[in-house]
């Protein structure tokens, strides 16, 4: 696998490899795959019709990961990748995705991945999805990710989601449906910087008998940056969901947040919360107490906000 | 170590300037164990945040280890050698309990070194060291917490606003043991607890009674108990403890 420093780094800042990954993977670069593998029980197999995989876990599959991470380090390139994953019934794995864009130049670059996620009946996947931007050009960094997530009975998925540096613009759509038993848990963190724009739009329906959501989103827009979130949990079976906004502003920030639940059947329990403020003095004076300045003590409490 | 010359603070209160803290001087030696005693609203959490820098004063000087602090922000008094422990602690979301301690100490600690910080509040590391400094936390866990830090600073002065406030029996006898063996180990390093509990004024070196703003008595807890048992703040427990009873 021929990749150049640039390269190295983005698939350390979003994959957390250094190297060839353990277990099924497939590295995107420049439009282009440039290292796959399947696994034991993992078949990595490229679609026909459009750009994209079918990654396929077979039933009662334990303990596997698949990683596949993207690279763009070609200014200009826009490109749309559909990704279906297929998770057989009882297998649980792990799967880490996430784009990295370097810019040095003066054309936007933009991906688009569109993940498809059929989680089978009992399975349990975790999801790890890191968005990353870099390079000193004038071009922007753009990604629009859209997440559809079909849960089969008591199925598990666990999707952390995060955007910390360098994205231009971006609007995040996650789709989910949860049959009976089913549950989905999100945590998304995204920061925003300079004149970023962030938009995460979820809808998660709960179709079945005890199917539950936890969507909670913790989110920084610093300088003058804007960021919406905007989470719909509709409830039509008895079941639980809950959505959670977690905000910090700081400098000229600016934070729309839109809870929104329904609830069509009576013994569903949906529950909101929202909060948006600057850090709190009191925190900067407890780090500042311990010897941290004042930015020290800002970097800490974001830092952990985001962790 | 510190000595404190002519502080006022004063704050405006519906267009009148209300004094919070009135010319008070005030000499703490190293090797010492002060409490400042008295009732609410009589300037004492105003007078540990004017020595941690949290509050600015409207007159007077600070000076600590012979150096003019008055100007100087928390952060530099902090590196001068000042703790402060606070009488609310401060929730975070996302920092955890071993994230304080590290930045209380500035050094990368092991495991091990930051059980050690938490064995000395009674806590148990397995349990606290991931755990988010945040709501999910009991008042008696934030404070032990809290202190821990404080404590891992070995600063040079440490001041406790209120340790006993909000906290339970079980980590209040906990706190008890905490002072006492600072007490023994204090050294070159001194101590200042702001607090209405006997218990605490009972192992002070030496207690300030502030009242409106200034101070009205100092001296050791034998002459200052009797002025004390006159006072409401204060009048159960040491009642107790002038007839020799430890008030639990």
């Amino acid at each position: 696998m021929n990749l150049n420093e640039t390269e190295k780094n983005l698939l350390k800042e979003i994959a957390d490899i250094s190297g060839i990954p353990e277990g099924a993977y497939n590295i995107r670069s420049n439009g282009k795959s440039v290292g796959r593998r399947s696994g034991k029980n993992i078949d990595i197999v490229p679609k026909e019709d459009v750009s994209g995989l079918d990654i396929f876990i077979k039933p009662d599959t334990k303990g596997e990961s698949v990683h596949i991470p993207v690279v763009m380090t070609q200014s200009g390139l826009k490109e749309e990748v559909y990704n279906d994953f297929h998770i057989g019934e009882n297998a649980q794995v792990e799967i880490v995705a996430g784009c990295g864009i370097d810019n040095c130049g003066c054309d936007d670059s933009q991906h688009d991945g569109i993940h498809r996620f059929f989680v089978g009946r009992n399975a349990s996947v975790k999801y790890v999805e890191k968005h990353y931007g870099s390079g000193a050009g004038a071009g922007k960094r753009i990604l629009n990710p859209i997440t559809q997530v079909y849960m089969e009975e008591n199925s598990y998925a666990e999707m952390e989601m995060v955007q910390i540096k360098g994205v231009d613009d971006t609007t995040r759509t996650t789709e989910a449906e949860l049959k009976a038993g089913a549950k989905l848990v999100v945590r998304e963190r995204l920061m925003t910087h300079n004149d970023q724009t962030a938009v995460s739009i979820y809808t998660v329906e709960l179709n079945g008998t005890d199917s539950c959501a936890d969507v909670v989103s913790r989110a920084v827009a610093a300088d003058n940056s804007y960021q919406k979130f905007d989470a719909k949990i509709v409830g039509n079976a008895p079941c639980k969901g809950h959505t959670e906004c977690d905000s910090i502003i700081m400098d000229n920030g600016k934070i729309l947040a839109v809870p929104c639940l329904e609830a069509n059947d009576v013994d569903a329990s949906l529950v909101h919360e929202a909060a948006i403020g600057k850090i709190a003095g009191e925190q900067i004076i407890k780090l500042m107490t311990l010897g941290l300045t004042e930015e020290e003590a800002e970097e800490q409490i974001i830092n952990g906000f985001l962790r | 170590m510190l000595r404190i010359n002519n502080l006022s603070f004063s704050v405006d209160s519906e267009g009148q300037e209300k004094e919070i803290v009135k010319n008070i001087n005030l000499e703490i030696p190293k090797g010492r164990l002060f409490v400042i005693t008295g009732p609410n609203g009589g300037g004492k959490s105003t007078l540990a945040k004017l020595i941690a820098g949290i509050e600015k004063p409207t007159g007077g000087q600070i000076i600590f280890n012979g150096t003019d602090i008055t100007e100087k922000s928390i952060t530099e008094r902090a590196k001068l050698g000042i703790g402060f422990a606070f009488q609310q602690p401060v929730r975070f979301k996302g920092i955890q309990v071993a994230d304080l301690i590290r930045l209380a100490t500035g050094k990368n600690l092991s495991f091990s070194d930051i059980c050690d910080y938490l064995s000395l509040v009674g806590l148990c590391a397995k349990e606290y060291v991931n755990r988010e400094v945040n709501a999910s936390l009991s008042g008696g866990e934030l404070k032990r917490i809290e202190i821990a830090t404080v404590l891992a600073r070995k600063s040079l002065l440490t001041v406790f606003d209120e340790p006993e406030a909000g906290i339970d029996l079980w980590s209040f006898n906990n706190l008890i043991d905490v002072f006492q063996r600072q007490r023994e180990e204090i050294k070159d390093r001194s101590i200042l607890i702001i607090s209405h509990q006997e218990r605490i004024l009972n192992i002070a070196d030496e207690i300030i009674i502030l009242k409106n703003g200034v101070v009205e008595n100092q001296g050791t807890k034998e002459v200052i108990f009797p002025k004390l048992a006159d006072t409401s703040s204060s009048v159960k427990g040491c009642r107790g403890i002038l007839k020799g009873a430890d008030c639990k």
